[in-house]
């Protein structure tokens, strides 16, 4: 390695500097008050963990985004989380063991073996909630109500809501038998909405004339809230599984449109992101000038199982540094006091008292001449008439120097 | 306000392709980019920008939403992966064939024989769904010249007429793929500007035809 190229951060791995750090932690710390304001009690899950926990239940997803490495105590392999919903499903199902409705949040630094998306962090700060035990719409309602205020809170405007469900995908394969082998073709074209080689599946398969042509409206079905009666007509024969989605959206689409009415909403049947862990509702906040998702959740009920209890859970997640670089964060600062390097009793406590009262006040160092507008100070605390008091620095006024 | 739809492009043969069907779409460049400078042309429609691009780097615009719309080769988006984008609409259009290429009286020297190719993602999977072990050698043109100077042992490459082949002793081995040109979307436009994207897509659907 050359001398010069010592300071480089691995590829995706950032650093936050200041004001950014400061206006993070705001956010973050904004956010916990919100989700506590909702009952949502904050879980602090390890960034490392035993891999065959850390991966249950999300199928392949996360294995390629995991870190390894061999624990030299027991020689297990452990991982660095890549994910922290498997954590809290582990945390909800096998520690808590409650019986009812358990409201969990957590924010940490996840880290993943591949950037995806934009901007290309592998170090995202994760921030999000989890419902377990209530299998209907309303908790899928609570927690996207709660995606929608986290972005109001992260002062993102103009969000755009995308809903799908991916029991209907699945149950659609269900009966059409099709196997694992043309599965994974047919949602991989779903994923791409490559009507042309969908066509081309469906023909070379010759499944049954009401498989083809749900498939095909399926395709197709995405849009503005009247998909869902648009759907009512293609897929009316699909069966009970899949009208019992349809009336999930419906009722989720409904009650948005009660409490939201200037939220734009799209409906896309074939979304499938998390299909191997989600079960049911899936949802995504889009944002203009954004080319993904910034924040998205969504219905997974089975994972706890592994874990010895199967429980229905919901939730969403957002990483913390894409909601602070596209949000227009409120000003935080606070006025800042500069002292002079004098040992008196009176500024001494003068210093203290202000400090006290959530001030913030840089107390010159002895034999330092850094003026105070360098140290970002709009204040200066000076002696006038045996006193101290506080004085704005103004524009027009030479830069004052401390010694 | 509506925001503006930005539609990705390749010069040259894809672009003369797309015009007509972006016309039955009411959507007709005011600049031709064969002779103008302009990277960004305005079209009759005050809201809707071409952007001219080299054709590799369509997919890429439009996953990371720089464009909302694009047409890009089907030999393209397999190399690219397709991660991100939906592709709704074959176009029809700029057809060709991807195809293993080499010299007709080729003996296989070894039992790893060097393909040169600038679709590299492609071609690896092509040879391990074969269950062929191949040495895939990254050029970016001139394929035909590769065989002929011992560089490799075959080519992958989109073949139209042929006649370049021909030309350098070379022909057609193996099929891969037909070609054609897709129209792609940016998975977020699809999501916030359906209403458009739509229009756009059903009425090129009616000008290519069944």
């Amino acid at each position: 390695m050359i001398p010069e190229d010592r300071w480089l951060l691995p590829e995706g791995i950032e650093e936050i500097l200041p004001p950014a750090a400061r206006q993070m932690e705001g956010l973050r710390r904004e956010l916990l008050d919100l989700y506590e304001s909702w009952g949502y009690e904050l879980v602090v899950p390890p960034l490392i963990e035993f891999l065959d926990s850390l991966l249950t239940g999300t199928g392949n997803d996360l294995e390629l985004q995991t870190f390894k490495l061999t624990d030299q105590l027991s020689g297990r392999m452990m991982g660095v989380r890549a994910d922290m919903t498997p954590q809290v499903a582990r945390i909800d199902a096998h520690l808590l063991k409650r019986a009812g409705p358990t409201r969990l949040c957590y924010m940490g630094e996840v880290l993943r073996t591949r950037a995806d998306g934009f901007g290309g962090s592998r170090s995202p700060y994760q921030a999000g909630v989890e419902l377990y035990g209530h299998r209907g719409h309303e908790s899928d309602l609570e927690v996207l109500t709660l995606m929608l205020e986290t972005l109001r809170v992260a002062g993102i405007g103009e969000v755009h809501l995308d809903l799908g469900h991916v029991a209907i995908f699945r149950e659609l394969v269900r009966r059409a038998d099709l196997g694992q082998e043309r599965e994974a073709l047919l949602f991989e074209a779903l994923q791409r909405k490559a009507l042309p080689e969908i066509r081309q599946y469906l023909v070379a398969w010759s499944l049954p004339a009401s498989c083809t042509a749900w498939f095909l409206a399926l395709a197709e079905l995405n849009g503005g809230v009247e998909v869902l009666d648009e759907a009512e007509v293609y897929l009316t024969e699909a069966g009970a599984a899949v009208r019992e989605a349809l009336s999930v959206l419906r009722n989720l689409t409904a009650a948005l449109r009660r409490q939201r009415p200037e939220l734009p909403i799209h409906v896309d049947l074939a979304e499938l992101r998390g299909y191997h862990y989600h079960t049911g509702v899936v949802f995504a906040a889009y944002v203009t000038g954004q080319g993904q998702a910034v924040a998205q959740g969504g219905r997974y009920d089975e994972i706890g199982q592994v874990f010895g209890r199967a429980r229905p859970a919901t939730g969403f997640s957002a990483d913390l540094a894409t909601l602070l670089r596209i949000g227009a964060t409120p000003d935080r600062t606070r006025r800042v006091i500069g002292a002079p390097a004098e040992t008196d009793a009176a500024l001494e406590r003068w210093i203290a008292e202000l400090r006290g009262r959530g001030e913030r006040v840089i107390q010159a160092l002895p034999g330092v001449a850094v003026g105070l507008l360098e140290l970002g100070c709009d204040h200066v605390l000076m002696r006038r008439d045996g006193a101290w008091s506080v004085v704005p620095i103004a524009g027009s006024v030479p830069q004052k120097r401390l010694e | 306000m509506t925001a503006p739809l930005t539609i990705a492009l390749s010069k040259g043969r894809i672009f003369q392709e797309t015009l007509p069907l972006l016309a039955a779409a009411g959507i007709v460049p005011t600049d031709d980019p064969e002779t103008s400078r302009k990277l960004i042309l305005d079209t009759t429609q005050p809201d809707v920008k071409l952007v001219i691009i080299r054709a590799t780097d369509v997919p890429i615009y439009v996953q990371y939403g720089a464009a909302d719309l694009g047409v890009a080769g089907k030999d393209v988006l397999m190399e690219h992966g397709g991660e991100g984008l939906y592709e709704p609409l074959d176009l029809k259009i700029a057809r060709c064939r991807l195809m293993v290429a080499g010299r007709p009286d080729q003996q296989t020297r070894s039992n790893r024989p060097r393909i040169a190719t600038k679709f590299v993602n492609t071609t690896r999977r092509y040879y391990a769904d074969q269950g062929r072990q191949v040495e895939v050698i990254k050029l970016y043109g001139s394929m035909e010249l590769a065989p002929l100077v011992g560089l490799a042992d075959y080519i992958v490459d989109v073949v139209d007429t042929g006649k370049t082949l021909q030309a350098n002793g070379l022909a057609p081995l193996e099929h891969i793929a037909d070609i054609s040109s897709r129209l792609i979307v940016n998975k977020a436009a699809m999501k916030m500007k359906h209403a458009r994207v739509k229009a756009v897509m059903a009425r090129m659907a009616v000008a290519i035809g069944p």
